[in-house]
């Protein structure tokens, strides 16, 4: 048989461009809202063609708040706990966003010394929440060992948060103007420990994986973005640096005294689920770097600026953003001049970044979509606000 | 540059006022046409500041009286524009002006306003790193044009503002809620949605329960 005769054959035989070439039906699947490979509570409607993905539908609103209404009636101070329930993992973070922007609307600055125990606690928790990733989406994908290492790390960081605020998860760390707490007795003993003990555990990480070839075939060429698609959707975080794109915040408009600090931006080349861990794994190392100059030259110091104990901000309007775990998280506040926002609104990256699922998952198949919503790495608390 | 003391310390009544008189104060940005910035009532903090760049300049040779007000508050630039050429102004700050990026799209509900709601594109640019907000001002049940064709982005962002506020983006493509149920009434972050309203109907006929709270 000829190769023409062949192809002939095959396009006599194949029915219409949505069709299979048995001319079955797609399958409408619903995978979740519990299902555990989707972090939380997220549905996904999956158009499939036996095990190829035609299309996707994210149906979320499931962890709906009304964060946004919440704000509106409640004093700054008093909502300043209530962000750290958006990214639960990373809740440090989301409180970093937020005190900054009423800071910006405020016109203060925290003291220097302040920054740097916001960077240092920052840092750890941006260790802490790719650390949960890693050890998550290692077990989507089938290994199940990287979740205990991973977990093992995370405790340290979680009771230096303990022992400095007294919680591990929603710390609710910092407050507007500062930091109410100063450091306790042996914190930077205890961080520079960290540092030493987890710099050979990260190596650990990367011997269960890297190079471990079911990891490599399930996430090499999978999920694939380019650098011109992620500005496109608005994509931000390690999966557009994985894409090419060199851009952090911390370093393109530095906040909270980041400009001090000597760190690169790790980026990949493929944009691929392979390359967006490798980027994660830089960045774990990156913040070790960060943490470790910062925990070495805290400057003495007031922990707390001078901000009125009822706080009523100038009537105008801020966006204060900075790159969180997940990537760009953004805080647009209004103010009218009275002690309650006048309307706030976050711009979550988990929120954005699922938005490009779809683009991932199209033509790979069913398994996929599982590692790919696991390279997203997606919080359902911050998508539904 | 106010200093710390400006902001008044006085301990006054600790409780919160309600929000009902709040609307009463315009925000200086809102203000539609006044050529001198409405002096607020507090001396306190910073005003907005005129914002003159080459770029604005061309904004306001190219659409007239179309760019309603260019300002900077506290060093973050944002425009006022008509509501029948943000499309354009959106487009040609993407195409000619390198904003790559659009960041977010919200909306703020001033009830009391003739025209209700502020719809607000914050927009960046790599190449520049710079930021821009652009604002346009739309009555109730105008639709505000959508821009999924500039920034594929859009589309969820837009469909969250249509679920809270009610607002249309004309030429979207599935504009449907987002975060709450399909069938649901009202959209919360409109001034007049209590914080404790909710859909009952919705509630009991979904749920089963007399009520969520």
């Amino acid at each position: 048989m000829t190769d023409s005769t062949k192809s002939g054959f095959y396009e006599e035989t194949t029915p219409g461009k949505d069709q299979t070439f048995l001319d079955a039906n797609e399958l409408v699947l619903n995978m979740g809202p519990q299902h555990p490979s989707t972090h939380g509570v997220l549905r996904v409607i999956l158009k499939l063609d036996g095990e190829k993905v035609l299309g996707t539908e994210c149906v979320i609103g499931y962890l709906h708040r009304g964060v946004e209404k919440i704000a509106e009636n409640r004093t700054y101070a008093m909502f300043n706990p209530y962000v750290d329930r958006m990214d639960y993992v990373a809740a440090v973070s989301n409180g970093l966003g937020y005190c900054l922007a009423v800071e910006k609307l405020l016109n203060v600055e925290a003291p220097p010394r302040a920054a740097y125990i916001r960077v240092i606690l920052a840092e750890l928790n941006r260790m802490a929440s790719h650390q949960l990733w890693l050890g998550t989406h290692a077990l989507d994908i089938g290994a199940m060992t990287p979740l205990f290492y991973t977990f093992r790390d995370r405790e340290e960081i979680l009771k230096i948060f303990e022992k400095y605020c007294g919680a591990r998860l929603t710390t609710h760390a910092f407050r507007i103007g500062g930091t109410l707490y100063e450091t306790y007795d042996g914190f930077e003993q205890e961080v520079n420990n960290f540092v030493k003990f987890v710099t050979p555990k990260i190596d650990e990480y990367e011997e269960l994986l890297t190079t471990n070839r079911i990891w490599v075939e399930r996430t090499r060429g999978v999920g694939l973005l380019s650098g011109k698609d992620c500005i496109d959707l608005g994509v931000t975080g390690p999966v557009l640096r994985a894409s090419g794109v060199k851009w952090d915040l911390r370093k393109a408009q530095p906040y909270s005294m980041y400009e001090k600090f000597d760190f690169e931006i790790p980026t990949g080349e493929n944009g691929d689920t392979y390359d967006r861990y490798l980027v994660r794994i830089a960045e774990l190392r990156q913040s070790l770097r960060i943490i470790d100059q910062a925990v070495n030259s805290i400057p003495a110091g007031p922990i707390m600026a001078k901000v009125p104990k009822i706080m009523k901000p100038p009537v105008g309007e801020v966006y204060v953003s900075i790159e969180a775990p997940k990537g760009e998280l953004g805080y647009f506040i209004v103010s009218d001049g009275s002690t309650q926002p006048y309307r706030l609104r976050v711009r979550p990256p988990s929120f954005v970044n699922l938005q490009a699922l779809d683009k991932m998952v199209r033509g790979s198949l069913i398994a996929d979509v599982v590692a790919v919503i696991g390279t997203l790495d997606i919080v359902l608390g911050e998508v539904d606000r | 540059m106010a200093d710390e003391t400006t902001p008044k310390d006085q301990p006054k009544p600790p409780e919160t006022k309600p929000a009902a008189e709040k609307p009463a104060v315009t925000p200086p940005a809102a203000a539609a046409k006044p050529p001198a910035p409405p002096p607020p009532a507090k001396p306190a903090g910073p005003t907005p500041q005129p914002w003159q760049s080459e770029m604005v300049a061309n904004f306001k040779g190219r659409f007239g009286s179309g760019v309603r007000e260019a300002s900077s508050y506290v060093g973050q630039n944002y425009m006022v524009v008509d509501a029948s050429v943000v499309y354009q102004v959106l487009q040609v700050l993407r195409d000619d002006e390198d904003f790559d990026y659009c960041v977010d799209i919200t909306a703020v509900h001033y009830p009391k306003r003739d025209e209700q709601f502020d719809v607000v594109w914050i927009l960046y640019s790599f190449p520049r790193n710079q930021r821009i907000r652009v604002k346009t001002l739309l009555k109730d049940g105008a639709a505000a044009p959508s821009v999924t064709a500039l920034w594929s982005t859009a589309n969820w962002l837009e469909r969250e503002v249509f679920d809270m506020f009610g607002i249309g983006f004309e030429g979207h493509p599935d504009l449907r809620r987002i975060l709450l149920p399909d069938g649901w009434k009202g959209h919360p972050l409109r001034k007049e949605y209590s914080i404790l309203q909710q859909d009952t109907e919705w509630v009991k006929i979904n749920i089963g329960i007399e009520s969520g709270q």
